[in-house]
């Protein structure tokens, strides 16, 4: 608690010589710094950088951490990372890269793609879209400092209990774990609705719901599982926090508790965030394979009804993940037909990318790479998913290498490789000017290489027998070469991510200017300039068909055609208040992890007073002038 | 849009169903219904938690020794008939007829703050008779679950009364008007939840 006084009285002298001390000014200083102009955006496009920096900021802890994971299993009886050290690493690099990491990313590109997809002008909620951000930042510092503050969560991504219990994780470890998730878990439901009202009430004319292109309809579909899906995990880490914080008995079984309750809710939530996070990747994938093939997607309606089963499905498989707990084989079997049947509409996906592809013109830009690679990689995590849905064979397989090999396959295989894939296709609409490709075929070669090298042999050190989360084995295990293999690929893929930076940085430093539709798009955002003008479309596109944009560039127009004609465009005002509001939960948070109810409280009223404020405050936004509008418009055009 | 907001404050603009009107009253609405939806499975995840534990009192009173149906019930009918004025609220809002509205409302608030009153008085008795939070797994479950809805039932008077503040302020307008019939979708959430937990905590645990 000390150290934690200390750090924020240095801040407060740091922020009070920076801005030369309190005077009348400060404010207005504050409010002329660029940085205050980002705090306070609602615009849904900077929300989108602003997921961007803090989930590439939380990408390179996680990969840090794994890297020391690998480290440390290089060679038989390493000592450089062990017990407590190595526990906290695993259980922090799988909170991370989920949460902090695959999250907030697909919702970088959902900010940036989805409004622009369906033709809106923003999103339906942009104070809570802005609130969502924050709170996801604040959730990721606030389990983060437990590493500067030492005593970082250990029980596992999954925290089960009682591993996570005050009897056999004591201190203040799992509480960042709880209060974190919890926090953050709050801004990602946010985004969840926002992006359901939106893409149900806010579509372009003519934009009917089978007209939508397949990233935004994946979105849809990811964000009604985050809307079921999320508060299973609100309600279990609310268990878990009584039971740390308060003295509850949910899971002590000396007081009649029971910890498979847990165990339930953990995974009735952590299912569908597995399809949460790959089904917007499946997304950007239709949309850039059919893109870079210049044809219509193949089957797009049964990739919809795909989609949409798989959403489904992913609510009934959740106990696969407890076949070992002893639910007896009626349940393990009914679990295991669920979990095998979602094979179907996942294969149905597979093929519509192999047959778009069929005889279409291929370019291999690097989002195309990505795309491409993703094809075999994530069948390869299918299949270990298919064999792993087996109970009998899962008894062989549970809490091996084996598992983690095919978490690896499906969430970077997966998800990951949809991101960078999504990245370099959105880049040009988010910044004005494309990621380099010489520098971009660079990393997808290492990260790809890097990725096979690490996961691959671990199939095969889980099926010699090595266990899950362990920080050592022994020579003569004979699992010394393929750990050294494993660890080599860590860093290939470490030295792909370094030259994407450098990527990023050279190509903003020439930063020239893409234009409008530098890929030939078939979809709406490439319609409109780019970087996208704050007020996304001058006139609502009036949309006659699937693929908009390449429908009208087919009927020989180069624009589409306008739904309105030219008027005042009604904005939503900048506000701090999702900021300060955010400042409540974290210091309530941190109040909470440090045993102090007092500020624990004082944080939460701080919440209830913005919300208050917020109610009272009037604000109708304002209103972009016609001339303005024209300018801007003009200005993109030259 | 703007048309609309500059009329704030007057009443006659006010059009029939004003939370349908514009695109951010509907938004607003339907993003309710979405939160509602979340909600339902936070409850749910309660109930089955509640389902799994209630049998282990260790020792203490168990649900049959400690419910007074009576007083449950007292307290359930005066849920139930906010839930009512509420909706008198709402026709009040579709009728513009603000005196209705504040009326309407006003005895909302009253009711839940009764129907509070009598919860904490129940709580007070139970942990007299040594059933607490601590005191075992089916304490703990049932005071999170009952406690859950009791705080939803405290967010929503401190919400209602707000806008109420609001209402006098400012007027039945295009602003206030789509607040309180969002605020009344949640009361009926509230409710409904109550509704089950009279049944599946109270009526089952007096069944056994």
């Amino acid at each position: 608690m000390a150290t934690l006084v200390i750090l924020i009285v240095f801040a407060l002298f740091l922020t009070a010589i920076w801005t030369g001390g309190y005077d009348k000014q400060l404010l207005n200083r504050f409010r002329s710094h660029w940085l205050w102009d980002w705090i306070t955006t609602v615009d849904h496009k900077k929300i989108g950088i602003l997921y961007l920096i803090g989930g590439a900021f939380f990408f390179i802890i996680g990969g840090i951490e794994a890297l020391l994971i690998r480290i440390q299993l290089l060679v038989p009886n390493n000592d450089f990372m062990v017990g407590d050290t190595f526990n906290e690493l695993l259980s922090m690099h799988g909170t991370t890269m989920i949460f902090f990491v695959a999250m907030p990313l697909l919702f970088a590109l959902m900010n940036v793609a989805v409004p622009l997809q369906i033709g809106a002008r923003d999103v339906a909620f942009p104070f809570l879209n802005s609130l969502g951000f924050w709170l996801f930042l604040a959730g990721g510092i606030l389990m983060n400092l437990s590493w500067i503050f030492g005593n970082a969560p250990d029980a596992g991504w999954t925290n089960y209990v009682p591993i996570a219990s005050n009897e056999f994780s004591p201190g203040t470890g799992i509480d960042y774990y709880v209060l974190g998730l919890q926090i953050s878990g709050i801004g990602t439901t946010m985004g969840g609705i926002n992006f359901l009202v939106t893409i149900i009430n806010m579509r372009a004319p003519g934009m009917s719901l089978l007209r939508m292109p397949m990233f935004t309809w994946t979105s849809f579909v990811a964000s009604s599982l985050i809307l079921f899906g999320f508060p299973p995990l609100t309600a279990g880490l609310f268990l878990v926090m009584f039971e740390r914080l308060f003295g509850a008995n949910f899971f002590d079984v000396a007081m009649g508790g029971n910890p498979v309750i847990w165990q339930h809710l953990f995974w009735i939530f952590g299912h569908p965030e597995v399809y949460i996070v790959i089904l917007p990747a499946f997304g950007v994938m239709s949309d850039v394979i059919s893109n870079f093939s210049k044809k219509r997607l193949f089957g797009y309606t049964s990739m919809v009804f795909a989609t949409i089963l798989i959403g489904f499905l992913g609510f009934m498989v959740w106990a696969h993940h407890m076949f070992t707990v002893g639910m007896g084989p009626v349940a393990n079997s009914i679990f295991a037909v669920a979990t095998m049947a979602i094979a179907v509409p996942t294969g149905i996906k597979v093929f519509n990318w192999l047959f778009t592809m069929w005889g279409g013109k291929i370019r291999f830009t690097t989002a195309m790479l990505w795309a491409v690679g993703f094809i075999p990689t994530f069948v390869m995590g299918g299949v270990t998913g298919v064999m792993l849905a087996s109970p009998p064979a899962d008894y062989q397989y549970h809490d091996s290498y084996f598992v983690v090999a095919h978490f690896h396959y499906v969430l970077i295989g997966g998800t990951v490789f949809g991101i960078f894939a999504g990245l370099y296709y959105w880049w040009p609409k988010m910044f004005g000017h494309k990621l380099g490709e010489t520098l971009g075929k660079w990393h997808f070669g290492l990260f790809f290489i890097g990725f096979h090298l690490t996961f691959f042999i671990q199939h095969f050190i889980g099926l010699y027998g090595m266990p899950r989360r362990h920080f050592t084995y022994q020579p003569e295990d004979g699992l010394t070469t393929l750990n050294q293999i494993s660890t080599v690929g860590a860093f290939f893929m470490a030295a792909g991510t370094i030259v994407w930076l450098i990527n990023i940085i050279k190509s903003a430093r020439s930063a020239i200017p893409a234009g409008n539709d530098p890929w030939d798009g078939r979809t709406l955002e490439w319609a409109i300039s780019s970087p996208a003008p704050e007020y996304n479309f001058a006139q609502l596109p009036q949309v006659r068909s699937l693929d908009a944009f390449w429908f009208e560039k087919m009927e020989g127009n180069k624009k589409m055609i306008p739904a309105e004609p030219l008027g005042p465009i009604h904005m939503p005002s900048s506000t701090h208040w999702p900021f300060i509001m955010t400042i409540g939960f974290f210091i309530s948070g941190l109040g909470f992890v440090f045993r102090s109810l007092e500020v624990g409280v004082l944080g939460l009223i701080l919440v209830f007073l913005t919300m208050f404020i917020r109610s009272f405050e009037q604000d109708h936004g304002y209103h972009i002038e016609l001339d303005e509008i024209e300018k801007t418009e003009k200005g993109a055009n030259a | 849009m703007s048309a609309q907001v500059e009329h704030k404050g007057t009443q006659a603009h006010l059009p029939p169903h004003p939370e349908k009107a514009t695109m951010e009253s509907r938004n607003k609405v339907l993003g309710f219904w979405f939160l509602i939806g979340a909600e339902t499975v936070l409850f749910a995840c309660l109930f089955g938690t509640y389902l799994a534990l209630k049998d282990s009192t260790m020792g203490g009173p168990s649900t049959e020794e400690l419910y007074q149906i009576p007083m449950v019930a007292l307290a359930t009918f005066i849920l139930l008939t906010s839930s009512l004025t509420s909706v008198l609220g709402v026709l009040g809002i579709h009728r513009n007829n603000i005196k209705q509205v504040k009326l309407w409302f006003w005895v909302t608030v009253v009711l839940g703050a009764a129907f509070l009153g009598l919860e904490i008085y129940e709580f007070f008795e139970y942990v007299h008779e040594g059933h607490t939070f601590t005191s075992s797994a089916f304490g703990s479950a049932f005071y999170t679950l009952v406690g859950t809805h009791g705080s939803h039932v405290l967010f929503g008077i401190t919400w209602i009364f707000c806008l109420l503040i609001q209402l006098s302020r400012r007027g039945l307008n295009m602003e206030t008007a789509p607040k309180l019939y969002v605020a009344s979708l949640y009361w009926h959430f509230v409710d409904v939840v109550w509704v089950f937990i009279f049944t599946v905590v109270y009526l089952m645990g007096k069944v056994g």
